[in-house]
């Protein structure tokens, strides 16, 4: 069986970046998936599934971020993983406004 | 003794020995182990792991940390303390090193720390905070010591410390503190947020408590008028004794007096609101006697949560505050930060002087979607009840109508989308610099009411900055300079015909009530514990006599004497509550 491999590149959007609460939420739904994933900014590579070294990449408000996952579920792990990115990390039902934020 | 002033954060009077808590670093020296050790070393740590998990698991499975934001705090620690890569880190250390599992995690969280401290962003450089309070955590259980024997107390205590860390303060055994001071915070700090929910008073930013504080001592936290009081001599103790048996009887009295108006003996009548940080103090407001809320200080919403709050976060906030008071009013105050404080600003600049640099009005004037997004909340939450808009830091007529411009804006978004609100909600200013007091009658056209933020008009007009221990004697609302810019200020708003309020300190201080009546001021807003004193003082004059009063202090020409004027009239007049 040949492994999957999957990639995408986003860009923070979030004025605040990826400090701790996004970072959070992206460990931990880097966590549910079986693939390795791993986040890179350009100058380092670090595991997806590790607050420590999610944190530290302080991935501030404009960074490009590639996320790389190789194994059965990679697809669908960076499908989702992008999406968190490129949605602010707003997840469902949980800071999503009813009538949105610039009208 | 030792007198100092910082700032109140909550009300109430304490009187209760000190457990001072050591804020000092624990310094780990490096000791090394030989390589049989080892495995011994990690066994330690992994123990330490799994104790400071589960010590989170309680604290976050208590529901007062579940309902305040500081829950996610500790949820980002319990990330840290299950995470393979950072506990590997530390491991990998102790097995290549050979040291202590203390020295190792001493050494690793703090490299983590400087990290983020280097790090040019000030949301994620004030991580390192964080990663300090995981440190000491997994410390106290590597050393065995307890923690800072706080959840073993037996006898009352006052609390004093640098500053508290979110696990400090829930740590604490509630039913033996009864008061907090600390060194340094501020209105919106953990021990502000704590003191409050516990309803114990707290006094925060009390600057650096050098001398040395004897472990048998009393100490007096006075969260009403924001003093801390070390080692009392007997005269202040029993001085204190007395004030805190009369708060007591004022909590007795206060069912009789919230019934009664605030009504001067020759019937004028004074409203009183109340001012308030949090949603939840909206209902202690009318419970002691309030008539609505005057000042409603929303920057909590930006300073808790790490993110720049929803428009929904705004409007539950805002909602919740509204239904607490029914119809009355609720004067909600747009953010008044300064974007040196505002975490997800994404501003990175240094200012010499931030008191008068981008901050407040200027701040959200220039950053319109954060704006925008408050304005919307407040717009929506107008139909709610008697909703009113006030703008703060407001220095020129400019800045008013562009802040109204944009709220006009705003206003069409939602007609766009046929959303309700108030399209009359009155829209007012904060007077607190001396521009705007001086050209109160231009604002005057366009503002439906006019609140003077004394705090800050002082410090403006006297060029004083109070926490300033140097130059703090010259903060003083009895300044001739400040009176008069207060009088001319209620004069151009009685003229224009539109509202005006007090929600400055001086508001809630006894001694300036008469002063403050006398000078044409006839609503008030101030917080909920001194209400029912100041409704007392209102039912014990006369407008008459107030208005001599004024007259004559206007007259004077030193702090001193309107000091003592004051003070001896309020004896004469109120012998009982001085």
């Amino acid at each position: 069986m040949s492994k999957l491999t999957y990639e995408t590149e986003v860009e923070v959007k979030n004025p605040e970046g990826v400090h701790m609460r996004p970072a959070m939420l992206f460990v931990d739904l880097a966590n549910t998936f079986a693939s390795d994933i791993t986040v890179s900014n350009g100058d380092i590579s670090i595991d997806a599934k590790s607050i420590m070294q999610m944190t530290m990449l302080a991935a501030t408000h404009g960074t490009r971020l590639k996320i790389h996952a190789e194994g059965p579920d990679a697809q669908e792990a960076v499908k989702s993983l992008g999406a968190l990115v490129d949605n602010r990390f707003i997840i469902n039902g949980d800071s999503a406004t009813v009538s949105g934020k610039e009208g | 003794m030792e007198i100092r002033k910082g700032i109140s954060v909550s009300p109430g009077i304490a009187i209760a020995k000190p457990l001072v808590i050591d804020s000092k670093d624990y310094r780990i020296p490096r000791r090394s182990i030989v390589a049989s050790q080892c495995a011994k070393e990690i066994q330690r740590l992994r123990k330490a792991f799994s104790k400071a998990i589960s010590e989170l698991e309680e604290i976050g499975s208590s529901k007062s940390i579940q309902e305040s934001k500081i829950g996610d705090i500790f949820a980002v620690h319990m990330r840290f303390l299950k995470d393979r890569s950072f506990r590997k880190r530390i491991t990998d250390f102790i097995s290549r090193d050979l040291v202590t599992a203390e020295y190792a995690v001493s050494t690793i969280l703090r490299e983590i720390a400087s990290h983020f401290s280097g790090i040019d962003d000030p949301y994620i450089s004030e991580r390192a905070a964080d990663i300090y309070d995981i440190e000491k955590r997994l410390l106290t259980h590597l050393l065995g010591k307890k923690h800072e024997e706080m959840g073993h107390l037996r006898e009352e205590v006052v609390v004093l410390a640098s500053d508290l860390t979110p696990t400090q303060t829930a740590s604490f055994n509630k039913s033996f503190v009864k008061g907090f001071a600390t060194e340094k915070g501020g209105r919106t700090s953990h021990t502000a947020i704590v003191a409050r929910s516990l309803g114990i008073p707290a006094v925060v930013a009390l600057g650096d408590m050098s001398s040395e504080i004897p472990p048998e001592c009393v100490v007096i936290v006075d969260g009403n008028r924001g003093v801390v009081i070390v080692d009392p001599d007997a005269n202040t103790l029993k001085q204190y004794d007395i004030y805190a048996k009369q708060m007591s009887e004022f909590v007795h009295e206060l069912g009789r007096l919230r019934e009664l108006p605030a009504e001067t003996r020759d019937g004028i009548h004074v409203q009183i609101l109340g001012n308030i940080e949090f949603p939840e103090e909206a209902e202690q407001i009318i419970n002691n006697g309030g008539e609505g809320i005057g000042l409603y200080r929303t920057e909590f919403l930006y300073l808790y949560g790490g993110q720049e709050p929803t428009e929904e976060e705004h409007y539950d906030a805002y909602a919740e505050a509204i239904r607490a008071v029914g119809d009355k009013p609720v004067v909600i105050r747009t953010m008044d930060l300064g974007a040196d404080k505002l975490p997800h600003s994404g501003w990175h600049i240094n200012e010499t002087n931030p008191v008068l640099g981008l901050r407040s009005i200027r701040y959200c004037l220039q950053d319109l979607s954060l704006f925008k997004t408050q304005l919307r909340a407040i717009l929506r939450a107008s139909v709610l009840g008697d909703v009113r808009v006030m703008f703060p830091l407001i220095t020129n007529l400019q800045e008013l109508r562009q802040a109204k411009m944009i709220l006009r804006d705003v206003m069409e978004d939602l007609d766009e989308y046929a959303i309700p609100y108030n399209v009359d909600m009155p829209v007012g200013i904060m007077i607190e610099t001396p521009s705007s007091a001086l050209t109160a009658p231009l604002l005057a056209n366009e503002s439906s009411f006019f609140s003077i933020g004394t705090n800050d008009l002082i410090q403006y007009t006297l060029a004083v900055d109070r926490a300033n221990e140097h130059v703090s004697t010259l903060y003083s609302a009895a300044e001739p300079a400040v009176l008069h810019l207060i009088r001319n200020v209620i004069q151009d708003s009685h003229k224009a015909g539109i509202g005006l309020s007090i929600c400055g300190e001086v508001a809630s201080d006894p001694e300036f009530i008469m002063l403050l009546l006398g000078l044409g001021v006839r609503t008030l807003s101030l917080a909920s514990p001194m209400i029912p004193e100041v409704k007392k003082v209102i039912r014990s004059v006369t407008m008459e006599e107030c208005n001599k009063l004024a007259r004559s202090v206007l007259t004077m020409d030193s702090v001193r004497q309107v000091k003592n004027f004051l003070r001896d009239a309020a004896m004469r007049i109120l012998p009982e509550t001085f």
